[in-house]
């Protein structure tokens, strides 16, 4: 085990509580990510890992714990556009009349002046993020014309456009192709080198093998955190998953 | 009113414009189209038509007092307007019954309030004209007030478009990049109070809820950029206005009602026609001509 720098953790999560009008959605959750790691957020559906990105992203109020972003608060987080969010494809609305360009330019917003005209610098930022997800041929479509993997990329360029040091990703797998799933992973292994921290839920056991370093599981409360190799065993994914066998959830291939 | 007297198109338009109160109407619909049909691209995207309805429902007991009280009634409209918002959000947070309920539930009792006001009162007040408007009976302090309210809004929407596009298409993204999302709700919500009041006056308290979303509507179905969906339903909402005013004064109808037809049957015609999103699909006829 390394020596604990307190000065080194990008996101540093200690018994957070979020409740909504009395409802408990998650209770005593704890993470400690570094840069560069890729942490997997895994759990059941409203077993709270919306409820995290949101705490994280100051979306919604804690109602008790602490979260230190960058050793800061999550206001200032925010102020210093150190977190992107990227949403699910169900999470946005697909027929609002915007394109890839507009978009991908909404990355920059939160460090333009009050009327969000965009500088050379900023038009620069646009057009490389929109070039590093392969969509160059897309800057006017309409984010309605786009496939659920080109629209995945959209948000993904935004979120480098914005030059975040810190990505959360909901279920970024989900219903993308093929050739975007590589890009996808491609891009992770950047972000990485780059020292980028990343947290991601996902459904998929699979990549959560292949991708994270660190793996979160969680029902309402933290049911297991650690290395991958050593904690996202059958045993702990069945107690997450509420009982459910893992042979049930994989398949029966290991 | 003599019907051939319009049968040339060029006095059909310019002879109502001889009479004061048809020139006062025109400018003062016009301005209102204006600030409805900017404001009606957010809300039809944001998905807050049931919040306008109910918004321009509950400023009529403002409306009543403040016409009681002899102070300027945008005023009162406007305390009432945001107040409707702020109990349902209220109620809402302190209940479990759903939030449409709780719209439906408020806007009707204020309403209802209003209504048994002005029974009360019985002062100069006209329902007639605050239920269904009355363009051309407007005072010329009345125009002012109109195009005073109708300039801040615009201006206010001007300076904050790009992030009340934002707010309406992600306002997750926004806070995250530390964009105050409180105060563009709360903006958008001032900005529709005021325009529910600078609206009632063309069509009237009922239907003002129309101003406030076919415009957006109609744009909806005719463009995929956002810029363009605002111009097209600022454009739409005038050219409606114009046309009910002019049509009413000419077949003697109800000019607020005659107003939202108009907008009806453009939003109509684009559902039919339009390009890419109406029913026909115009672009495609028009290719199997070539």
């Amino acid at each position: 085990m390394e020596t604990i720098n307190y000065q080194n953790f990008r996101i540093e999560a200690e018994n957070i509580c979020v409740d909504y009008n009395g409802k408990v959605a998650l209770y005593d959750a704890n993470l400690r990510l570094q840069p560069g790691q890729i942490c997997g957020l895994v759990g059941m559906n409203g077993a709270g890992k919306t409820t995290f990105f949101n705490a994280l992203t100051g979306f919604v109020n804690i109602s008790k714990g602490k979260i230190r972003i960058n050793g800061e608060s999550v206001r200032s987080a925010q102020k210093d556009q150190t977190i992107a969010y990227v949403p699910q494809n169900e999470g946005i609305d697909s027929q609002f009349p915007i394109s890839v360009w507009d978009v991908v330019m909404m990355g920059r917003y939160g460090s333009m002046n009050i009327f969000r005209c965009p500088r050379e610098s900023d038009v620069q930022a646009v057009k490389d993020a929109i070039e590093r997800v392969d969509l160059t041929d897309h800057l006017s479509t309409p984010i309605g014309n786009l496939s659920g993997g080109q629209r995945k990329r959209t948000f993904l360029a935004r979120a480098i456009a914005q030059r975040a040091s810190i990505l959360l990703l909901d279920e970024p797998f989900s219903g993308v192709d093929i050739r975007t799933e590589k890009l996808i992973s491609e891009l992770f292994i950047q972000f990485k080198n780059e020292g980028k921290t990343i947290l991601l839920s996902t459904h998929d056991m699979i990549h959560v093998r292949e991708f994270c370093d660190l793996v979160l599981l969680i029902n309402k409360t933290v049911v297991a955190y650690g290395e991958t190799s050593e904690v996202f065993t059958p045993e702990n994914i069945t107690t997450t998953f509420g009982g459910i066998s893992p042979d049930f959830l994989f398949g029966p291939e290991s | 009113m003599e019907l051939c007297s319009f049968l040339t198109l060029d006095s059909f338009i310019t002879d109502p414009l001889t009479h004061d109160f048809m020139r006062k109407a025109l400018l003062m619909s016009s301005f209102v189209a204006a600030v409805c049909g900017f404001l009606s691209s957010y809300l039809t995207l944001k998905g807050w038509a049931l919040m306008g309805d109910a918004v321009s429902h509950s400023v009529m007991p403002g409306v009543v007092v403040a016409y009681a009280l002899g102070l300027p009634f945008s005023l009162g409209a406007f305390i009432f307007g945001v107040g409707s918002v702020a109990l349902i959000g209220f109620i809402k947070q302190k209940s479990r019954v759903k939030e449409d309920t709780v719209i439906g539930l408020v806007f009707t009792g204020f309403f209802a309030l209003g209504i048994v006001l002005v029974s009360k009162i019985k002062s100069n007040i006209d329902l007639h004209s605050i239920l269904f408007g009355s363009p051309l009976g407007i005072s010329l302090s009345d125009v002012k007030q109109t195009i005073f309210i109708s300039l801040l809004v615009v201006i206010l929407l001007s300076i904050f478009r790009k992030d009340l596009m934002l707010y309406c298409f992600d306002p997750r993204h926004a806070k995250t990049v530390g964009i105050n999302v409180f105060f563009l709700h709360y903006l958008l919500l001032t900005c529709l109070s005021l325009a529910a009041v600078v609206g009632l006056q063309s069509v009237g308290i009922i239907l003002v809820v129309a101003m406030l979303i076919t415009p957006g509507a109609t744009a909806y179905l005719l463009t995929d950029k956002f810029d363009n969906m605002t111009v097209i339903s600022v454009l739409s909402a005038i050219i409606s206005s114009l046309i009910g005013i002019y049509v009413s004064f000419w077949f003697d109808l109800e000019t607020g009602g005659s107003i939202v037809l108009a907008q009806t049957f453009i939003f109509l015609f684009a559902f039919l026609f339009a390009p890419r999103y109406g029913i026909f699909k115009l672009k495609k006829l028009f290719a199997g001509y070539k």
